[in-house]
């Protein structure tokens, strides 16, 4: 009985994380690519998060946080993509998927708490000078 | 259909010789039988390491929560010096790219270069944690240790729990150093430098957001 | 030199510690003995100890867990015999007696007892049931459980040395700050917890990755069996919910070693963050604790109503939709802590939603029974009383989800009941079911029908006659954890509630006998082919117990429920088909890491909690030696012949082809 099964198992190898798609062996400078990437990129974020929060990029003071955060999420993003080789690729899909959800839980849980607590701080009676 | 048929016994990856798993391949769907041993070892700790930043959230939703009450100590304003947390930022950044280089190395079987990239990446790891130490010991002189206030307990427990995983991955990495010196690059071997590759670069991910929250944030009044 | 231990942790002025913690202490040491003399040490040692084979270690969870369900059974005895003494009288447990014992009970039954049992299922039938020969990482699953027995023992050795805590299974602050609980007890809940919670973490890592990443080939997402699709949910909740618990225990402990201001009265310390992370992840924790039952229900409800399960894909998206909602709701664990009515109605109604999933898994339960031919053996009582008993709870868990409701009968005994009524009525039950379910296949031998039909029907009934009466007190406003009673309205309650954990405990002894003329009766109740309960997925299709490598060749799965449909045909064919080529298979070789790892924790355990530092630095640095060490001995295999797996399955086939002789001669 012949399997159908054979062909489509041919298909997109399924990739462990960290690991980089095939194809990339070879000349060193090849693997070595997509870190000399991540880091340039990765040091120009960060610089720019020191000049925002310093008031050197002349970002409008109060957006300095969000202007924080996005670059985070971008030098983030970077660490994922290039030295992580996270994509969303069919081959990827089971380790995105894990990111999606510790994500999602970590939002829930920091968002949940903050709102939570900022919610019971705004009811509090204000509180007594306290002992050190 | 029959029991043969069943029990076809394809891709088994317990049998002996093989070298591990399903070679020809599992979509991500997993229909091709259970994944080769790298791919399974490295998701695990995928996951974990998922986990590990799960944790961590719950100590940055602790400081995000804490870091109004100073109890009249000092503030992160007053406190953190610039200089230091990028000279941190760098050792950890570039640490990164050096464990990068050290996979990259270590794929082609490489003892020499993987050894000295990662002796660098352990060397930029000691760095931190040096200018780390220093910085605790700074602001304990100052009286602004953990005990002043629930803001630096907070922040004492947020960086130094990042710190202690850097202590750590840097305990990992010179076992897995002495290891690929003796042992060179059986299977066994990369499948924990893969791991270690993963948890390093996590924790450079949290410094990001340590340095962006915590300390950035810190000074943007 | 001993830290903060003198002679004076002893409780040798307190007889009921002093008589417990002895007669366990005498009785471990007793069996220890027994063991050594009857020289079944190298036995235990090969085959159990250092064993890395997902059945044993499930099976060692699963011995754990009863151990410790029992412990945690006779602190409930003596919470309701207090209760239904103490009217107008001091009764026998002295307020810091009970405090510990209710604190004891809950920390016992859920940490180790409800957890370790359903970790114990999962491990033993996952691998099975998706057809593959063992877990993801197999010593890392030794490890995980040797990890638990270790944080199993410490609160048990705080029976005898020192006294456990008094601040209930959560500890609050500033009730668990140094400042009002000076004493170890607290310290004890704390190691002993983080300790088992690397643990089980571990095993949530483990689990993920097996169902995702090892499946028997064809087996696709859809093609699995549904207690490995809650099996995935329990764990990526453990996975993504623990590590809260870690963080948040931490800092307890931080605030108590170290002087830190997490959760102080003074120093800026908010003690409600404190309430509001253990919560967070106190909800996925119950349903860490549910969701395995909910599985075997499925297993159990499909195999004995001879149907396949109503609504596989509805079930599936109940499971995972449960799952991520699960992290929405846990403000509804302290909705009078004092936040705004928009914090409290958000979380209520999404309380209230979550009850959506388990309702559609609860109709696809009764409309598989409906129509099917039904088998009223123990494990389908087990599922019956689960229906009914799990929908009551869930209902009044949902009049709890109303914020105003809830400020009437918050830490009431209307809570207590709740909460027993879903544990009871989901965890207990399924874990019962699950045991006479699959005791079969683990051990080779069914257990006796008749004492498991009187252990159900007495835990049944006494469950109703003990917690009803908790629901009336509860609305009358009896609150929770009162070590004596003044109210005169509550009494013949608590003494029908009383009455009722006596019938518990006859529904206990029952499962004991169950468990003693079974092994008795084994040669009679020995299950031939592997398949006792004409069951539909691939664990079935093995001899019982399965050899070490689970199936000779890897199943090729084809459709969902692959056995029945392969049962179904040799049936109709009258033939099991050509014997498969048999190769030789490498299957992981014992190890002591496990175990090893364990001793240390106990001693560091220990050695923190009553603050001896040297012995915490010689564990330290000792536990990194060791480290070293083990990962630096190479992974052992060891290669079960090709004829050792041809006479394994030789004797498997032919068992099952005299069974399907059996079948064609009664057809």
């Amino acid at each position: 009985m012949t399997d159908s099964r054979d062909a489509s198992t041919q298909g997109a190898k399924e990739k462990a994380p960290g690991e980089k798609a095939q194809g990339n062996d070879g000349d060193i400078t090849k693997g070595a690519t997509s870190y000399v990437i991540g880091l340039v990129l990765a040091m120009l974020m960060t610089a720019a998060s020191f000049a925002v929060a310093n008031g050197w990029a002349f970002v409008w003071q109060p957006g300095i946080g969000a202007a924080l955060i996005a670059l985070a999420v971008g030098q983030i993003g970077v660490h994922l993509v290039f030295f992580l080789h996270l994509t969303t690729g069919s081959d990827n899909t089971n380790n995105a998927l894990a990111l999606a959800f510790g994500t999602l839980v970590v939002i829930l849980i920091v968002g949940g708490s903050l709102w939570i607590m900022h919610n019971l701080d705004q009811k509090m009676m204000p509180t007594m000078p306290t002992m050190p | 259909m029959s029991e043969a048929d069943l029990f076809a016994g394809r891709e088994d990856p317990y049998r002996v010789g093989r070298g591990g798993g399903n070679a020809k391949g599992a979509t991500g769907h997993g229909e091709g039988g259970p994944s080769p041993k790298k791919t399974v070892a490295s998701y695990g700790f995928w996951i974990f390491l998922l986990s590990d930043i799960i944790m961590f959230s719950a100590f940055f939703a602790t400081y995000a929560v804490l870091v109004i009450r100073t109890a009249g100590g000092p503030t992160g304003a007053e406190l953190f010096e610039q200089p230091r947390t990028a000279a941190e930022t760098a050792c950890l950044l570039f640490s990164s790219f050096t464990a990068g280089m050290a996979a990259v190395a270590a794929k082609r079987e490489q003892v020499a270069a993987s050894e000295i990239w990662l002796l660098a990446t352990g060397v930029l790891g000691v760095g931190f944690l040096f200018l780390e130490l220093g910085e605790f010991a700074s602001l304990i002189a100052q009286g602004a240790g953990p005990q002043r206030s629930a803001f630096l307990s907070a922040f004492f427990a947020l960086v130094g729990c990042h710190g202690l995983h850097v202590f750590g991955g840097l305990l990992w990495l010179g076992t897995m150093m002495a290891q690929i010196l003796v042992k060179g690059f059986r299977p066994q071997i990369q499948r924990r430098l893969a791991c270690f590759n993963l948890f390093w670069h996590a924790l450079d991910i949290v410094w990001i957001a340590i340095f962006t929250l915590v300390y950035l944030m810190g000074i943007k009044h | 030199m001993l830290g903060k231990l003198s002679w004076s942790s002893l409780p040798l002025d307190q007889p009921i510690p002093l008589v417990a913690g002895s007669s366990i202490l005498l009785l471990g040491l007793a069996l220890v003995v027994w063991v050594v003399v009857k020289g079944y040490v190298p036995y235990i040692w090969r085959e159990w100890i250092t064993s890395v084979d997902h059945k044993r270690i499930g099976v060692m969870y699963c011995v754990l867990a009863l151990l410790m369900l029992l412990r945690g059974f006779v602190d409930a005895i003596m919470m309701r015999s207090q209760q239904a003494i103490a009217y107008q009288s001091p009764g026998y447990l002295p307020p810091e007696h009970f405090n510990q014992i209710f604190s004891a009970h809950g920390t016992i039954m859920i940490f180790f007892g409800a957890m370790p049992f359903m970790i114990g299922l999962m491990n033993f039938v996952v691998p099975l049931q998706l057809g593959v020969r063992d877990i993801a990482f197999p010593r890392l699953n030794s490890i995980g459980f040797w990890l638990t027995a270790s944080g199993a023992l410490l609160v048990n050795a705080s029976l005898l040395i020192g006294e456990f805590a008094r601040t209930g299974w959560l500890p609050y602050p500033p009730l668990s700050e140094l400042q009002y609980s000076q004493d170890v007890g607290v310290d004890y809940y704390l190691w002993a917890i983080q300790i088992s919670g690397l643990g089980t973490l571990m095993t949530g890592v483990n689990l993920v990755t097996t169902i995702l990443k090892t499946r028997a080939p064809g087996m696709s997402y859809l093609r699995m069996p549904m207690f490995c699709w809650t099996a995935l949910a329990t764990n990526l909740l453990i996975v993504a919910a623990f590590p809260i618990l870690t963080a948040t225990l931490a800092m307890l402990t931080l605030d108590r070693y170290l002087g830190f201001h997490f959760f102080t009265n003074s120093g800026g310390g908010n003690m409600m963050m404190f309430i509001n992370l253990i919560w967070a992840w106190g909800h996925p924790e119950v349903y860490v604790l549910v969701l395995p039952a909910f599985g075997v229900f499925s297993e159990i409800i499909s195999t004995f109503s001879s149907k396949p399960l109503f609504g596989y894909r509805s079930m599936v998206i109940a499971t995972m939709f449960i799952c991520i909602v699960s992290f929405t709701v846990w403000l509804h664990h302290f909705f009078t802590m004092g936040a705004g009515a928009d914090v409290n109605g958000a979380f209520g109604i999404a309380t209230s939603i979550i009850a959506v999933g388990t309702g559609v898994k609860i109709y696809n339960w009764m409309f598989t029974m409906y129509g099917g031919r039904i088998r009223y053996e123990t494990p389908m009582l087990w599922s019956v009383g689960f229906l009914v008993t799990f929908t009551i709870g869930g209902m009044s868990g949902v009049l709890l989800a109303v914020p105003p409701a809830d400020f009437a009968l918050h830490n009431s005994l209307f809570l207590v009941a709740h909460f027993h009524n879903v544990i009871i009525g989901g965890v207990l039950f399924g874990a019962f079911a699950a045991m006479t379910f699959w005791f079969p296949k683990a051990f080779g031998f069914r257990l006796d029908e008749r004492w498991g039909k009187w252990a159900f029907w007495l835990a049944f009934i006494g469950f109703y006659v003990t917690f009803v009466p908790l629901y009336i007190t509860g609305l009358e406003g009896m609150t929770r954890r009162l070590q004596h009673i003044e109210v005169a309205a509550w009494y013949p309650w608590l003494l029908v509630s009383a009455a009722g954990i006596v019938i518990m405990m006859a529904g206990a002894a029952a499962q004991l006998i169950q468990l003693i003329v079974s092994i008795r009766n084994r040669e009679a109740l020995r299950d031939e082919t592997g398949d006792p309960w004409n069951g539909r997925s691939l664990e079935w299709a093995t001899p019982s117990p399965p050899p070490a490598f689970n199936f000779a060749v890897l199943p090729d799965v084809r459709e969902q429920e692959p056995y029945w449909a392969i049962k179904q045909r040799a049936i109709e064919q009258q033939d099991l088909g050509p014997a498969p080529t048999y190769q030789p298979i490498g299957m992981p070789e014992n190890s002591s890491v496990g175990f090893v790892t364990a001793a240390f924790t106990t001693v560091l355990g220990f050695a923190l909690i009553w603050q001896i530092w040297w012995l915490v630095i010689v564990g330290l640095v000792a536990g990194f030696v060791l480290f070293v060490i083990f990962t630096w001995m190479d992974p052992q295999e060891r290669e079960i012949s090709a004829e050792d797996v041809a006479v394994a399955d030789r004797r498997r086939r032919s068992a099952r082809e005299a069974w399907l002789a059996q079948q064609g001669e009664a057809s």
